[in-house]
């Protein structure tokens, strides 16, 4: 086995064709138990995103000084935090935050990622090693310590965030299209259809999208739990999402202080990111599954 | 070998330039520039022009990426603007820690990992290797200040526990060291431990179904050497791969539980560093780190032609 | 002549969608002592799953459904198919060796063939010493034809020819001097000069140890080259079963008869493997052109009712569809499951 092989292996979801199969992903992942309990979740998540302003029964900056530090009951769900702020409100407009910049993020680097790797399967040479010789760079750095560093140099707010996240979140993209369009590339019916005037653009558009969907549907999957793991750890940090925008990370780290007399503000922000990135690393690794079954053992 | 090892190494030298050319120019977006972060608000005209020409900032950029680089190869990471002290041995004395914690981890992940995958790889689709699939798949997706912060407050309701507030070095005393170390590395290595686990299980299931395992058995070979001498040996490669790559990525890991715990490591120095706007130590570090991932990468590769013969690097 | 190994019975099933199906289906064999058993059909007809059964080396989801094989070993009979792991361990290359299909697969890659050959000693003899193992090995690599033994023993398997891993392959299942060797499909991967000069090998060793074979093949020209009782395989059955010059000779089973018309021998000719060439004539006018049997092995548990081979044979009747033929005796010695031989119908 190659080393590249090996990397194929060990970086989820590369190097997979699309199946021709009748019945569509969405069913198969249905049908496996545990990626439906992934779908659920992530469905459930994003119900949760979306109808922030009917479910939340407070804002999300509201504070009720009377009631700081309540325990968790009818008037507040999850209690109330150290200002006496609705925890229950501010974890359903968390998940807003948490999504917003997951998506985004991974919107970014799959943008910029398949661009990058059309432009370095197609053109080899010196514009595929400069390429993917940047994407190495990238990789060189551990991934949180990049974004914190990106998010250092252009100031902590939302929007950097995501612009750390995503760059972090590139070389991926780039490794799974690059890897796509050459195997494209190398197969005889290609190298046919362009032999008799098959255009780049139809290679791209007609062969090398479709091929490269299956692994970018797994990819990203697996690359939003991710992101949304780095912003909750960023914003823990205190450098990810500011006040007062709420952010499950932010939240568990200011409650560490309370830790000891209200458990409520640390326990709900930490069992809602393990059940978020729980939810789409199921659901990603049942995609998998039925989209790439040579990974399947 | 030696020659393959020495080609490696030259061929560091690009990646090596990059990294800095990148770290650098992430330097040059800091809004304003550095000065501010030294001066504060009571910077004035001629203050800022004192300390632009001491940093050497009134100068071109490339002038300037080469008067660090400069340095830099001589072992002058700079000085700190806050403490004013030498950046590199700090790194060099917080990266002991920062190693002596990743190692830990990964021995922790290690342990737990590798006889629960090969468990879970024998006992395909039984009982027990559906529970160690979720459970491994709980360990991957668990991020590591979640799970501390909520053993943390478990371990403080349950046996009233305090995170250490003072950190005791390993030469100091190795015993309240260890006690220091054994939670942070319990923790990230059950972290690493999900991934190492599924990746032991999917390649022992590969190596299983290959053709000379059978003819292995068919010598009459005892399982106990069929699936440690051979399945193991062969299946190992990934399984190297992903923890050179988690050792490397622990290396940035290790901030959260770092900070979580008061361990003055690496991790910890370059997270004062940043929200203190303390550049040269923020840039000394993410150089240095992004130096030893590389190194790391390049040690599986040596490796990997001990492991595997029929890998050559010709 | 001893029997050596009697199969009886033998049914394979494995799971598949939630059900299960058969792979083999009551086969009947006997192996007798210093004979070489040709078994011999197209893929998926269950030829290697029955070798991989007397071995207990059936694949996950496979498992022997019912059926013995009892097996004479140096310490008495033995029931191989429910034998504890520990001593169908004891049996596998001490007494029962086996050779694949893929050398260039079968050995371990990532150590010596020297390291390999000695596990085949030392599994088995805890007490032998470095220096004799050496010697052994080196001694079979010699005897199976190896050009430079003692570098092949220092080399690595990726180093190492297809044939010449054959080679060490053979040697290596040799070296306990073993009762029974196995051999599945030894030839198919090696080039066709290869092929026959691992067969002559084989013959040699069989000649000068008293090993019984099994051969496996779906290549009548191997079976041609080395075996003495044969037994044709079609979906899971036996549906020939006769001395080789017999069944060469007196050909019974409509399926059998493709396969040998479909052969080319080694030479590259079309076989005809000493048999009468007036009717194949007939049936094929143009010699050159390669025969091929229509259609394809239906897989396991697909089988249709009555003649499984009804669907691809030219002569099927009406009634091939309605029953099972069993296998009969249509000659002493010669077994065949046709109702153009047989009348008789296989109680189910």
């Amino acid at each position: 086995m190659s080393k590249q092989a090996i990397l194929r292996r060990a970086l989820p979801g590369a190097g997979a064709a699309l199946p021709r199969q009748s019945e569509s992903a969405f069913i198969l992942v249905w049908r496996d138990p545990l990626g439906r309990a992934g779908l659920c979740g992530v469905a459930l998540i994003a119900l949760m995103a979306i109808c922030a302003p009917v479910i939340a029964r407070y804002g999300v900056a509201e504070m009720h000084p009377k009631a700081k530090l309540t325990a968790p009951g009818l008037t507040f769900f999850f209690g109330s935090d150290n200002f006496g702020r609705d925890v229950f409100s501010r974890i359903v407009y968390g998940a807003r935050v948490s999504l917003i910049v997951g998506i985004v993020s991974v919107g970014i680097a799959a943008g910029l990622g398949y661009l990058l790797g059309i432009l370095a399967g197609f053109f080899e040479g010196k514009c595929e090693s400069i390429i993917m010789m940047a994407m190495d760079i990238i990789f060189a750095f551990p991934s949180i310590l990049l974004a914190l560093f990106i998010v250092s140099a252009l100031g902590p707010n939302i929007i950097n965030t995501m612009i750390a996240i995503g760059i972090v979140n590139v070389p991926v993209f780039t490794r799974t299209v690059r890897a796509s369009v050459k195997s494209v590339k190398s197969m005889d019916y290609i190298k046919n259809a362009i032999s008799i005037g098959l255009t780049p653009r139809g290679v791209l558009l007609r062969h090398v999208t479709p091929n490269v969907l299956a692994p970018f549907t797994v990819q990203a999957t697996l690359a939003l739990s991710g992101a949304i793991l780095t912003e909750a750890s960023m914003s823990f940090l205190g450098l990810g999402i500011q006040p007062p925008q709420p952010s499950w990370g932010s939240m568990l780290s200011d409650a560490r202080k309370y830790m000891e007399i209200a458990p409520w503000l640390v326990i709900f922000p930490a069992l809602f990111i393990i059940l978020t990135i729980l939810s789409f690393n199921v659901l990603g690794d049942s995609l998998r599954d039925v989209l790439d079954p040579k990974l399947k053992l | 070998m030696r020659d393959y090892i020495l080609r490696r190494l030259l061929m560091l030298i690009p990646i090596l330039l990059g990294i800095s050319v990148c770290v650098f120019t992430i330097m040059q977006l800091v809004p304003g520039n550095v000065v501010n972060g030294i001066l504060g608000i009571e910077q004035t005209p001629e203050l800022r022009a004192i300390w632009e020409k001491k940093l050497g900032l009134d100068q071109p950029p490339l002038i300037q990426y080469f008067r660090w680089m400069g340095n830099v190869l001589r072992g002058d990471f700079g000085e700190s603007f806050r403490t004013g002290a030498q950046v590199f041995p700090e790194i060099i004395s917080r990266f002991t820690i920062t190693a002596e914690l990743a190692l830990l981890s990964c021995l922790t992940s290690l342990i737990i990992a590798i006889p629960l995958g090969i468990v879970s790889a024998l006992k395909r689709n039984r009982p027990v290797d559906k529970v160690v699939r979720v459970a491994a798949l709980m360990g991957v997706s668990m991020p590591s200040f979640a799970s501390a912060t909520l053993i943390i407050l478990f371990l403080s309701k349950a046996f009233g526990y305090f995170t250490p507030v003072k950190y005791v070095s390993l030469i100091q005393n190795p015993g309240t060291n260890l006690e220091i170390m054994i939670l942070p590395a319990l923790i990230l290595g059950t972290t690493m431990a999900g991934s190492v686990m599924r990746m032991t299980r999917s390649s022992i299931l590969e190596v299983m179904r290959q053709d000379f395992i059978k003819a292995v058995r068919a010598k009459g070979a005892p399982e106990r050497i069929t699936i440690f001498r051979h399945a193991l040996k062969n299946g190992c490669i990934p399984i190297i791969t992903l923890v050179g790559m988690q050792m490397g990525g622990l290396l940035g890991g290790t901030v959260v539980i770092e900070q979580i715990f008061s361990i003055p490591g690496l991790g910890q120095y370059v997270l004062t560093g940043i929200s203190q706007r303390d550049y040269p130590v923020v840039q000394g570090c993410v150089l240095f780190i992004a130096f030893i991932y590389v190194i790391i990468n390049l040690f599986v590769d040596i490796i990997y032609t001990y492991v595997d013969p029929r890998i050559q690097y010709a | 002549m001893d029997h050596l190994l009697d199969i009886c019975g033998l049914r394979i099933e494995t799971r598949r969608g939630g059900g299960k199906a058969m792979l083999l289906d009551k086969v009947d064999l006997s192996v007798k002592k210093g004979q070489s058993f040709g078994i011999v059909g197209e893929s998926g007809c269950g030829k290697s799953i029955t070798a991989n059964a007397l071995m207990q080396l059936l694949p996950y989801p496979l498992r022997v459904s019912d059926g013995t094989a009892r097996y004479q070993s140096l310490n008495g009979e033995k029931e191989l198919l429910s034998l504890p792991a520990e001593e169908i361990r004891g049996l596998r290359g001490r007494e029962i060796a086996m050779i694949f299909q893929e050398p260039m697969t079968s050995l371990d890659p990532i150590f010596t063939v020297e390291y390999q050959m000695f596990e085949a000693l030392s599994f088995h003899n805890k007490r032998i010493g470095k220096r004799e193992m050496h010697e052994r090995a080196l001694e079979m690599l010699r005897s199976v034809k190896i050009p430079r033994p003692e570098q092949t023993l220092r080399s690595y398997p990726h180093l190492i020819s297809g044939g010449q891993l054959q080679r060490v392959m053979i040697a290596m299942a040799m070296l306990n001097n073993p009762r029974l060797l196995i051999a599945d499909e030894p030839t198919t991967a090696l080039d066709v000069t290869i092929q026959a000069q691992i067969l002559e090998l084989m013959n040699g060793l069989k000649a000068a140890n008293g090993t019984s074979i099994i051969m496996i093949t779906h290549d009548l020209g191997v079976i041609a080259e080395t075996c003495e009782e044969v037994a044709v395989f079609y979906a899971g059955q036996v549906v020939e079963q006769a001395p080789a010059a017999e069944l060469f000779h007196n050909t019974a089973h409509p399926y059998t008869e493709g396969l040998l018309r479909a052969v080319t021998s080694l030479d590259g000719d079309r076989a005809d493997m000493g048999r009468s060439t007036s009717q194949s004539e007939a049936e094929a006018p143009h010699q050159n052109e390669l025969y091929t049997i229509p259609g394809m092995v239906p897989p396991g548990g697909e089988w249709s009712s009555g003649c499984r081979f009804r669907d691809r044979c030219d002569r099927a009747a009406p009634r091939c569809a309605e029953a099972l033929p069993a296998l009969c005796e249509i000659a002493p010695g010669h077994l065949c499951r046709c109702f153009r031989t047989g009348e008789e119908v296989e109680a189910r």
